[in-house]
């Protein structure tokens, strides 16, 4: 046969045309500035709460009553040794937003990696099987998405009583259902392709099809659903603690740290203001990395 | 069908029934869930060693009967036999061992390789799954002997699907069909999504492959000179059902059902330009949510008369090993001249 000439050629121009798609979709993300931009931050906050006790230029439980609503740095009666001022009880708020970070970034991840890993498990269990599986999933799926999240999560919360394992099992009970439902549409549509026939026609086994089949082919639109609600978990993390159900005290959460300064807000703005900053700040590059992610990462959005 | 040996592939009084759900609001408001025979009773046998070309157009159910034969579709009906063992009546874990000894090529090489997989995942998976090598290592040269003999090599092994052609992504397709050594193989399609001068080259492999490893086709396709060229025998198949069977020469040369009739002028005569004389289906192949009553084909044949409206034909012996089911049979007409009788009035 002449196949043997045939197939050298095009065989040698597509492997110096480029890696995988995977590694294209990276390049392209690599691309987008503003993306890139956000992704600085948010690695700078994640340095943040890793090295917190080394950065901080304080202890953020440290009170001090002296300094109690110390105004920031620039303004009169501020030091710079206590750069965003101080809160009600004389506690650096610098310091206590650095610390605050990791409840945030913790609790976001933790919530995301829970809910990703139930979310995908009964997603491809619901698309894979259909039937009954499907109908009892997807019932669940749409009796908690008739709650409102926060009243769901705020009632787990007063069930189960505060701390940092039950926010996150709140924030999770509910947060699996986005995944899921990803995971469920996609994994009905990649059933029916040839490659998951070819793989049943081979002998393979359900559990073989599902995750060595179908899961890497729909891993990327989860990943970047999953990008886009850590920012969600963390907003909602910040409402649970402003309302006092979160992170108990003395333990510094941004959210906890917004609801304390709501007392002085007239007279000292920057108790608040400057944990609220830093939620607007992560949360905004989080949505806008996902964004880009999204970008570079779905067919639909490629021009 | 002279031969005496026991056929390697039996297929009896086989149908598959695609139904939907009956919902409580259609059930309510009287109207029946659809339910579409995609293939219908129909029966068959392949000799070992054999080709059996089935050929029909498109949504006649040819790969719907094919996937059946497999249990990749489950059958609604009927049995089917492979060397004695009832495949219909397997359990799954005996299903999975029968698996190894009956294959499928795809139509389609861009949907049929995973995309994620690399080729030695893909024509490994098959000696993973039944135990057939035990060490990675052993999996991998497996896997490069059996790309070389398909016209690839060990330089393949570690490259993913999307950087192939389409002729070298069916070469896998087959690689991963042959390497658990399997004496059955349903091609469905396989050269269909081809160019014309990589649809030879596959097929001369194919052919090549048989005759090495022994093995038996069943090869679906919509092109008549695909068939004529690689099909012992030849069944013709019309919304479901098989309205024409035999020795591919016997039915190519001399077709006796209408359909098979018309299906034979539409290939372009190359040694009579111009004389060719084409029968012209009036209409679409009727939708198999509705199917016609009577005979299937009589909403489009030229030969129709009453009985054809009214009642199915039996298949009837037409010529040793030959067989066709229609009410017309023993008049011996041919579509073409009535065809062109009609016109000239």
């Amino acid at each position: 046969m002449t196949s043997a000439a045939l197939n050298s050629a095009p065989v040698a121009a597509a492997s110096g045309a480029g890696q995988t798609i995977f590694r294209r979709n990276l390049r392209q993300f690599a691309s987008n500035r503003l993306a890139m931009a956000s992704v600085g931050i948010v690695v700078l906050f994640v340095l943040l709460a890793i090295f917190a006790p080394f950065i901080a230029p304080h202890d953020p439980n440290e009170t001090d009553l002296f300094r109690r609503l110390q105004p920031p740095a620039w303004q009169t009666g501020g030091e710079w040794a206590y750069l965003f001022g101080c809160d009600a009880l004389g506690r650096d708020i610098l310091s206590r937003i650095i610390y605050g970070s990791r409840i945030s970034i913790f609790i976001g991840a933790a919530v995301i990696f829970v809910a990703t890993t139930v979310g995908i498990a009964a997603g491809l269990a619901a698309g894979y099987f259909r039937g009954w599986v499907d109908v009892a999933i997807s019932r669940l799926v749409d009796i908690l998405l008739s709650f409102p999240y926060l009243i769901f999560a705020i009632g787990l919360m007063a069930m189960m009583g505060p701390g940092l394992v039950n926010i996150i099992l709140a924030l999770a009970y509910k947060e699996w259902v986005i995944p899921c439902r990803v995971v469920r549409g996609e994994t009905l549509a990649t059933r029916e392709l040839e490659y998951v026939e070819a793989a049943r026609a081979l002998g393979a086994s359900s559990g073989h099809i599902m995750v060595k089949e179908i899961l890497p082919n729909i891993l990327s639109p989860v990943i970047v659903v999953s990008t886009i609600r850590i920012a969600h978990v963390i907003i909602l993390e910040a409402s649970l603690s402003f309302l006092g159900l979160g992170v108990q005290p003395p333990t510094a959460s941004w959210g906890s740290m917004v609801a304390d300064g709501r007392a002085h807000i007239l007279g000292a703005w920057w108790v608040s203001t400057f944990p609220g900053l830093a939620i607007l700040l992560l949360v905004l590059a989080i949505n806008v990395a996902s964004q880009g992610l999204r970008d570079a990462f779905d067919p639909r959005f490629q021009e | 069908m002279t031969s005496p040996a026991k056929p390697l592939l039996s297929v009896e009084n086989l149908s598959k029934v695609y139904q939907g759900r009956q919902t409580l609001a259609n059930r309510l408001a009287g109207v029946r869930p659809f339910s579409v025979r995609a293939v219908n009773d129909v029966s068959f046998e392949v000799r070992r060693g054999e080709v059996l070309g089935l050929i029909g157009e498109s949504g006649c159910g040819k790969s719907t009967l094919g996937r059946a034969v497999l249990r990749l579709h489950e059958p609604t009906a009927g049995r089917v036999r492979f060397d004695g063992e009832d495949v219909t009546a397997l359990s799954a874990g005996a299903l999975k061992d029968m698996r190894r000894r009956m294959q499928i090529v795809f139509q389609d090489p861009y949907a049929s390789l995973n995309p994620r997989s690399t080729v030695a995942d893909i024509v490994g998976l098959p000696l993973r799954l039944h135990g057939l090598a035990k060490t990675t290592q052993e999996v991998r040269e497996t896997v490069a002997r059996i790309l070389e003999r398909v016209g690839l090599n060990a330089a393949h092994l570690d490259r993913y699907p999307h950087q192939f052609s389409g002729g070298q992504r069916q070469r896998i397709g087959i690689a991963r069909a042959l390497i658990s050594h399997p004496e059955f193989i349903v091609c469905d399609e396989p050269v269909s999504a081809l160019d014309v001068s990589i649809q030879a080259q596959i097929i001369q492999l194919l052919l090549e492959l048989k005759d090495e490893m022994g093995l038996t086709y069943l090869f679906i396709s919509h092109d008549i000179s695909v068939i004529g060229y690689l099909s012992d025998r030849v069944a013709v198949m019309y919304l479901g059902e098989i309205v024409e069977m035999g020795p591919t020469d016997d039915v190519l040369a001399r077709p006796r059902h209408p359909y098979t009739q018309s299906l034979m002028s539409a290939v372009p005569d190359v040694d009579a330009p111009g004389k060719h004389q084409r029968v012209r289906l009036a209409g679409e192949l009727p939708s198999p949510l509705d199917p016609p009553k009577g005979c299937k084909f009589h909403t489009r044949c030229p030969l129709a008369i009453d009985v054809c409206r009214r009642e199915a034909p039996i298949s009837e012996q037409v010529a040793p090993g030959h067989q066709a089911a229609c009410h017309r049979l023993s008049e011996d007409l041919s579509v073409r001249e009535t065809a062109a009788g009609a016109q000239a009035r």
